[in-house]
Formats: structure tokens, C-alpha cells, sequence
């Protein structure tokens, strides 16, 4: 394991999370993932949003790139646009991926770029310190929903697949290894592919909600998350308040640099494209 | 050139892109810049280029940024709502010295404003628009033929001191037809960003070079540095200790603001015998040069200075031709955006402003009219 750290990582940790967030975990899993995909790390150009989790870039040993806030998957589209030849891999937090880069994600779903995008999900804005995001359950507490959130959350497996993603998977940082076999099944397929991660913010979103300790928002995943297989034979009401992990759903549909490829191809052979 | 040609302001500027080098268009239509989009949207397929269409003006950005960080020229065209827009990931090309070029259609705003009419107002956007202190390089073209030259030359300075270059059309440029004046066998002169002849060799994105410019080497060729919006040190990693800080944002402004001398560009008409100058720029020098023309054959010793460059501003070089003056006049398409800057260089020579905000042209009646009041 350690080797496989030290051939991902760059030579800067520690790094600026606190004890206890999911962000170490899912970047430890992305490694693995890696290594499992044998992936060229010259190749490969990883890029992040601004956040907690999008300062993963910043320890990856590949070359980075922190981009701005909500802004990553435009960015990481010009970049596979540009040079199609490229692994582009995305990560965002949550507030980032469906809040102010809400726009940009479903667009990036469906056009279908060959982008892989992980979005850690601790349900909360952790670098501003703590207020609700769109993917805050409702009733849950956060610093600008003092009384509990109002607001109704986005289910981002429902919203990647509606948006025309051709990959969508759920994954969660206490089941490390399914969430490694996650992104790396991610990785592999070509298209557009959302992993969102269920993660663990235990300073802005435990303490708001009486989980403070980094084990008590672990347990609560372990509680809450139910693989699909098993969901498969679940009735509605079993599955009640239950985080659905594992791969949603997959499909075959034409890559856009590819279709662009194409036309390209088409033009130069003194067609007139499509 | 073998037979006359008339083409769009609009057009010569993407011939003129396309002459630069640039491979790569991201963009949202707006009037009145859609025709650039268009154009590009149909060439750049046939040549191996990328156009693509994003879901708005800051995805626009976003993507060229993305391929400019990939070693690729890229640029898009916007007008003044989708400027605005685009502000805050113009400060990030500017703290990642990224080159890119943005072009501005401007039509009159605030807001929605007047679509389809000319203005000048965006060119303080162009200066302080994104946040934060920084340098930026801004053109702006008076002629057709001019449009492709100095869209060549946005994109040369763009790579020359790794930066986002701004070109600043009014829409009655960018909609002129007129005669373009480039010969069919015209090679222009390319500058692509200096990079690293050893690229396995420790790589410092961001080094104290002393032509103040860092070496670029893109990613996703071996080299794994990191690109940040975060100040940084010369690694390319965050840092926020106060000297490391201080260096690199005065070094942003120092690689444009110290090279006035390669960067602005204007021309002088009648200046040193004038007892009046104006000073115009777009579309605007062209009323200005025609109501010279009218007050010299009057006898009235009238000079033009014609800024091609508007960002950075020529301080001294204006300073030096406004000296000695009775009176100097600004006719802008906006409540005086250049003008005062011109003021703050007159050194005690009366500055004057000529405002337009209404969507219509400044008439070479109207600033013949205000010499003379002003005489
Ligand atoms: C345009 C803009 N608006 C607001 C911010 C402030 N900001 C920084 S990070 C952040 C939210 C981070 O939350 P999330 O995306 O969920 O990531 P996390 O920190 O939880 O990993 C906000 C609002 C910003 N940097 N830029
Ligand atoms: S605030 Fe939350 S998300 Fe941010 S580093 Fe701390 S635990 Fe992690």
C-alpha cells in the first residue's frame, strides 16, 4: 500500500484536512484505483473545483489542476476537447459539483466527454465552515439552517442519469474497497462517468448535527448505505431514508470528442459532415 | 492582393485568429460578436481545429482556459453581458498566466442594455473587471483590415507574456463591411509561448525569470506541475507567506506594466504643430480623423492621437504629445472611460470629454462643433 501511495502522491503531505474527513479516504482510494488501472500518470491530467476536497489536486502526483469554484468540469472540457488523447478525471465537493458547477455538470453529462468525476458528498460547504448545500438531507442543521435545512436535496445518481450521464455510480468511505472498484470501473468506461462519494465531515457537518466524532458519521454510513444488489430485492419501505451504493447504471453512447473526431474525418475527406 | 475584398469586422477578426495560430473556440452567441462563433463553428472542423459551444459564457472561458493549459491557442468572443461573466475566471488566466484571448463586441449596457447598437463601454471592465490587482493588455481596432492585425497581435502578446489579452471591438467595427486590406500571401509574424528545451529537467512553472515571464510547458506531457488560482510560489503550490506573495502578484503587473514600450501601439496624426489634440480610439477615431480633416481645411491646427492599445495605458508617451497644449478633447462612446485617464496624464493641459451613450455614432459635426466651443 505504501508504495502505491508514494507513486501517487506527491512529496507535500500532510496535508490541510482535518482528523477524521472522508477526503483522505477517497484520495487513498483513488490511488488504489489507479494502480488497478495501470493508467499512464504522464497522461493523465486531474482537476478539482475549490473546497475542502477539491484541494486533493494539490497532493496527486499528476499534473493538476485547481481550477475555480463550480468551474472544474468546463475546464477539464477544454482540456479533453483540446486533446482528446488525454485521462481526465474531475473532483468536486459538493456544494461545488451541484451548486454553482450545477450548470456546467449536467451539460458535462450530456455531452459525454470521456471525463471520469468524482463528487465528494459530506452534504455540507466544509471550507466555508459549514453552511447547507444542495445535497444536504433536509431537516439536517448546518450554520445557514440553524432550524434545520428547508430545502429539498438533489439526488445526484438521478440527476447524472436524467442529464444523459453514461455512467453513474455511489460509493460511500466506509466501504473502501467497492468504492475503489468504483472509480476504477469509472475510469475504464468511456463517457461520461459520475462516482459520487458519500463522505465524512465531522467538523462542519458532525458538530452541526450531533456526530462530531469522526467514528459517529462512519457508523451513520455503515447504518445508512444498502448495496444495490440487495436493494434489488427491498421493498419501498425498507428502503426508506437508505443510501442506495454501488453502479446505477451504464450504457453505451457515443463519446463526444469521438463524434467530433468523426465529423473532423468526415470534412477532410471533402465531405460536408454531418 | 488580386481582386478587392469586403468582409465583416467580425470575420477579419477570426481570419485574423485563425492567421494566429488559434486551434480552439469555446463560446455562447451573443450579438453583436455571434458572427465570430459562426465562423469558427464552420472552419475550425475543416482544419483539425476544436469549436465548441458551451452552456454559457463562463463555461466558455472555463474551456479555453482548459485547452490553453494543454498548450493549445484558444479564444472566445462574447459582448458585454457575457463579459461580465466571464470576469472571474479572466483574474484566474491572469494568477495562472495562461494565454488566451478574449474578444469584447461591445454594445451599450448597463445590463441588456442596447443590443444591437455600438459603445465603448466595456473598456474599464476590461481593465478592473475581475477582481484583485492585476495587469491586463486590451486592444482596440479602428478599421477592418486593422481587426485582423491586431487580432494577430492579441494572441502574439498573449503567448509573449503568458497572459489573457482582451479585444475590444464597438459593434460598428465589428459589423463594417469594408475593404480588407491583406495580401493573399501575407505570412504574419507568430509568437508561441516560450517553453523549456528540457522538459524532464526540473520544471519551475512559475520561476523569477528575469524577463519576468515564466517558461510554460503544457500539461499532460510528462511534467506533473500543478495550476492553481491560489497565490503561489514559484513550484505552482499554494502559499500565503507575505514575501512570496507580494513578488509574484507585483511580478504580474511588472511583465505588462514594465514593457509599455513592446505592448501599447497608437498613432499620431497632426500632433505637434495642433493647438487642439483629440484623443479617440474604434470606431470613434474615424469620426475624429474626418473632423480633423474638416478643421485643418479651416485652418484650425487640430491633432489625433489614435490609441490601438488601450490597456496598459500609455502614460508617458500621451503625457509627452499632450504637453504644451491649449486643449485636448475625448469623443468615446461612453460617459468618458478614457478620458480620465487621459486627465490623469494631461499634467494641467485641459482635458475635455466627449460623451455618446445613446447608441448612436459620434458625428464629425458634433466634434467640430466642440473645438471650436473649446477654442
Ligand atoms: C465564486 C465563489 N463563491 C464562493 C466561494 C466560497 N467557497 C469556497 S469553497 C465553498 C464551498 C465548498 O463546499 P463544497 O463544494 O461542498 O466542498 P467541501 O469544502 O465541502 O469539500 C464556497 C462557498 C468561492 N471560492 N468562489
Ligand atoms: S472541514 Fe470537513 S471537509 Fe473540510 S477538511 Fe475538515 S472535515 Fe474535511
Amino acid at each position: 500500500m505504501e508504495a502505491v501511495y508514494e507513486k501517487y502522491f506527491r512529496d507535500n503531505i500532510p496535508h490541510i484536512w482535518c482528523a477524521g474527513c472522508g477526503n483522505g479516504i477517497v484520495m487513498g482510494a483513488f490511488a488504489r484505483a489507479m494502480e488497478k488501472l495501470g493508467w499512464d500518470q504522464d497522461d493523465t491530467v486531474v482537476l478539482s473545483g475549490i473546497g475542502c476536497s477539491s484541494r486533493i489536486t494539490g497532493y496527486l502526483d499528476f499534473s493538476t489542476m485547481h481550477t475555480a469554484h463550480g468551474r472544474a468540469l468546463a475546464v477539464a472540457t477544454g482540456v479533453k476537447m483540446a486533446e482528446p488523447r488525454l485521462k481526465v478525471v474531475v473532483f468536486m465537493g459538493d456544494g461545488d459539483a451541484a451548486a454553482i458547477g450545477g450548470n456546467h455538470f449536467i451539460h458535462a453529462c450530456r455531452r459525454n466527454l470521456d471525463i471520469t468525476a468524482v463528487v465528494i458528498n459530506n452534504y455540507i460547504y466544509g471550507m466555508t465552515g459549514g453552511q447547507f448545500s444542495p445535497l444536504t438531507p433536509f431537516g439536517k442543521k448546518a450554520t445557514t439552517a440553524p432550524y434545520g435545512s428547508i430545502d429539498r436535496s438533489f439526488d445526484m445518481v438521478e440527476l447524472a442519469k436524467g442529464a444523459g450521464a453514461s455512467y453513474v455510480a455511489r460509493g460511500d468511505v466506509f466501504h473502501v474497497k467497492q468504492l475503489v472498484d468504483l472509480l476504477a470501473e469509472a475510469g475504464e468506461h468511456k463517457g461520461f462517468s459520475l462516482v459520487e462519494v458519500i463522505s465524512a465531515c465531522p467538523v462542519s457537518y458532525g458538530r452541526n448535527n450531533k456526530m462530531a466524532e469522526p467514528i459517529d458519521l462512519l457508523m451513520q454510513i455503515k447504518k445508512d448505505t444498502v448495496n444495490i444488489k440487495a436493494a434489488q430485492n427491498m421493498s419501498e419501505e425498507d428502503l426508506a431514508g437508505k443510501i442506495v451504493v454501488g453502479r446505477h447504471y451504464q450504457a453505451d453512447l457515443p463519446e463526444y470528442s469521438e463524434v467530433y473526431a468523426d465529423m473532423v474525418a468526415g470534412l477532410q475527406k471533402g465531405g460536408e459532415g454531418r | 492582393m488580386s481582386k478587392v475584398k469586403l468582409i465583416q469586422g467580425n470575420v477579419a477578426c477570426a481570419l485574423g485568429a485563425l492567421a494566429a495560430g488559434a486551434d480552439f473556440y469555446a463560446g455562447y452567441p451573443i450579438t453583436p460578436s455571434t458572427e465570430i462563433a459562426e465562423f469558427m463553428a464552420s472552419r475550425l472542423p475543416k482544419i483539425g481545429g476544436h469549436f465548441i459551444q458551451m452552456e454559457d459564457e463562463i463555461a466558455s472561458m472555463g474551456a479555453i482556459i482548459g485547452a490553453s493549459a494543454v498548450g493549445h491557442k484558444a479564444f472566445t468572443a462574447t459582448s458585454g453581458p457575457g463579459f461580465s461573466l466571464m470576469q472571474e475566471l479572466l483574474g484566474y488566466a491572469v494568477i495562472t498566466e495562461l494565454p488566451l484571448v478574449v474578444v469584447d463586441v461591445m454594445r451599450a449596457g448597463p445590463s441588456t442594455g442596447l443590443p444591437t447598437l455600438p459603445s465603448q463601454s466595456d473598456v474599464q471592465q476590461a481593465r478592473w473587471g475581475t477582481h484583485g490587482d492585476h495587469a491586463i493588455i486590451a486592444i482596440s481596432p479602428a478599421s477592418v483590415t486593422e481587426t485582423y492585425f491586431e487580432t494577430i497581435r492579441a494572441f502574439n502578446l498573449a503567448e509573449k507574456y503568458r497572459t489573457p489579452v482582451v479585444l475590444l471591438i464597438d459593434e460598428k467595427i465589428g459589423h463594417l463591411r469594408e475593404r480588407f486590406d491583406v495580401p493573399d500571401d501575407f505570412v504574419p509574424k507568430i509568437i508561441n509561448r516560450k517553453t523549456v528545451v528540457d522538459k524532464k529537467a526540473q520544471y519551475v512553472p512559475y520561476e523569477n525569470t528575469a524577463d519576468l515571464v515564466p517558461p510554460f510547458v503544457p500539461l499532460g506531457q510528462g511534467v506533473h506541475w500543478h495550476i492553481t488560482g491560489l497565490t503561489h510560489d514559484e513550484k505552482g503550490f499554494y502559499s500565503s507567506n507575505p514575501q512570496v506573495v507580494d513578488k509574484s502578484i507585483r511580478r504580474l503587473s511588472a511583465k505588462i506594466e514594465d514593457n509599455k514600450k513592446d505592448i501599447c501601439k497608437l498613432e499620431t496624426v497632426f500632433t505637434e504643430d495642433a493647438d487642439i489634440l483629440l484623443v479617440a480610439y474604434g470606431s470613434v477615431s474615424r469620426t475624429a480623423q474626418e473632423a480633423l480633416n474638416q478643421l485643418r481645411a479651416e485652418g484650425i491646427k487640430v491633432g489625433l492621437v489614435r490609441l490601438i492599445t488601450l490597456w496598459p495605458f500609455a502614460d508617458e508617451e500621451i503625457a509627452k504629445l499632450l504637453a504644451g497644449k491649449k486643449a485636448v478633447m475625448v469623443p468615446e462612446m461612453n460617459l468618458g472611460q478614457i478620458f480620465k485617464e487621459v486627465d490623469r496624464v494631461a499634467r494641467g493641459v485641459k482635458v475635455f470629454a466627449q460623451s455618446r451613450v445613446d447608441g448612436d455614432l459620434i458625428t464629425p459635426a458634433e466634434i467640430v462643433a466642440k473645438v471650436k466651443e473649446v477654442l
